[in-house]
């Protein structure tokens, strides 16, 4: 089970980034990506302005730096992709660090990394200082419709079962001698999956019948 | 005698697949009463459960409550009428707190504001948890998600309360705690189970589900002390557990 409060991500708190009402920083995370990712990547210190303000918000809020970087770690695939697009792009050369590397994928690379890693910080700052079901309130706000909503507060409050059956899962293979070594095995980790999936399909229907046995019609608007 | 909560006759009913699950169920639940569902694994029981208040439709049989009939038209009645609460807490459980997840039932009822407060705040309380309102349930043990569980169907105010299988995966101390709640409250049960001790602790009156039909009706000393019945039926006492040796069941 997780800790006290609501979700991993989540970082206890009382800070006025806190307080905030969810769905004007969720606007205010939409307009920040927006402005982001329209500006061209070369323009460097527009860069660095963005970077200061995320850092004096996260510095408001008082979520450790700790506790944010490690899980940054979810921008790594596109870190690789960035690093990997000043050697595999064509065009005119040029010399970064004694290497020789295409100018546009130099470019192109660390404006991806520029706006990827502004990108996740501010996300990981809304998702640290706003509780999930405030993040759901703040949206049912911001009209989205309802059922889409319903569908991200389902998958909140499931996301901690089916990991939770996951483990169980992972836990019985292994204690039967599984160990996902090579390739080979990984029919049994698709098996595992499958089942997994079935398995959370029938919850679903047994959450439906549930819903039902209380009253639930789908086609009245809840609120 | 006055009109029975629950009123099944004849009910049968087969799945989409072909598979017979009900022949002719023939079930009176009066007011007050507190019955147990007994049989073996397969016997219909869920099925029976589902046709209480109107999740499937019968093939065949009517199921009335207090006198009305399962019908489309009735449906949201039945609902509030018969409340079920099913085995998997995490099934029933799907708010981000408690309290939102109490007020499910009631709200589909049409309740808002202070009354809907009220509601979810009585609920709670018949349970022991109250404090527990701003919560998230997957915070909570299994035991007190069984107890939320059965408070939110308790916010519908029904007239009679349908368990199934309440006892399964709880500590001894949280299935003692349940049985003090369940006996407390003041409605009528039924209660689906493969726990005997249970049902003989709960439930003055017991009936077998067998093979889609009822084969036994009687008082559950009875019914737990007939030794061709039980192994007929694939029903057994825990080891060393006597029925005769036990005292009257709670509150009786």
């Amino acid at each position: 089970m997780a800790g006290e409060h609501g979700h991993k991500l989540h970082f206890h708190g009382h800070s006025p980034v806190h307080r905030a009402p969810a769905h004007l920083k969720l606007l205010a995370l939409l307009g920040f990506m927006l402005v982001v990712v329209a500006t061209p990547g070369s323009w460097y210190p527009a860069f660095a302005g963005y970077l200061a303000l995320l850092v004096g918000v996260i510095a408001v809020s008082r979520v450790p730096w700790g506790y944010l970087l490690p899980r940054m770690v979810v921008e790594v695939p596109f870190v690789v992709f960035a690093v990997l697009m000043p050697f595999i792009a064509t065009g005119p050369q040029t010399e970064f660090l004694g290497l020789t590397v295409s100018q546009h994928g130099l470019t192109a690379g660390t404006a991806l990394l520029m706006k990827g890693t502004l990108g996740v910080l501010a996300s990981l700052t809304l998702a640290a200082t706003t509780e999930p079901h405030a993040l759901l309130a703040g949206l049912t706000r911001l009209r989205l419709p309802h059922q889409l909503v319903q569908i991200m507060a389902f998958m909140i409050r499931y996301l901690d079962v089916v990991t939770d059956e996951m483990r169980r899962m992972r836990i019985a293979r292994e204690s039967r001698g599984f160990r996902a070594r090579s390739v080979r095995q990984w029919p049994v980790l698709a098996s595992s999956a499958s089942a997994l999936f079935i398995r959370s399909y029938e919850r679903g229907e047994r959450v439906h019948l549930a819903m039902l046995a209380r009253g639930y019609d789908p086609q009245a608007e809840v609120r | 005698m006055s009109t029975p909560v629950l009123d099944v006759r004849g009910l049968a009913y087969a799945y989409p697949d072909g598979h017979q699950a009900l022949f002719g169920v023939n079930l009176h639940v009066h007011a007050g009463e507190r019955v147990a569902l007994l049989g073996p694994n397969g016997a219909g029981k869920t099925t029976l459960v589902l046709h209480l208040n109107g999740i499937l439709a019968p093939g065949a049989g009517t199921v009335a409550v207090s006198g009305l009939p399962v019908e489309k038209k009735n449906l949201q009645e039945i609902r509030r009428r018969v409340g079920i609460v099913f085995q998997d807490p995490d099934d029933q459980l799907f708010s981000a707190t408690v309290r939102d997840d109490v007020a499910f039932g009631p709200r589909n009822l049409g309740l808002r504001g202070e009354a809907l407060d009220r509601r979810v705040a009585d609920a709670l309380e018949q349970v022991g948890m109250n404090e527990y309102a701003d919560r998230p349930p997957h915070h909570l043990s299994f035991g007190q998600r069984r107890r939320v569980a059965v408070a939110t169907v308790l916010a519908m105010e029904p007239e009679i309360l349908v368990l199934d299988e309440p006892s399964s995966n709880l500590d001894p101390a949280s299935r003692r705690e349940l049985a003090e709640i369940l006996t407390a409250l003041d409605v009528t049960v039924l209660m689906v189970t493969h726990d005997l001790p249970y049902a003989l602790e709960l439930c003055p009156r017991s009936v077998v589900l067998s093979d889609g039909v009822i084969v036994a009706d009687g008082a559950t000393t009875d019914v737990l002390t007939d030794a061709d019945l039980m192994r007929a039926h694939r029903l057994e006492l825990p080891f060393a557990f006597d029925p005769r040796a036990v005292p009257l069941s709670r509150g009786f």
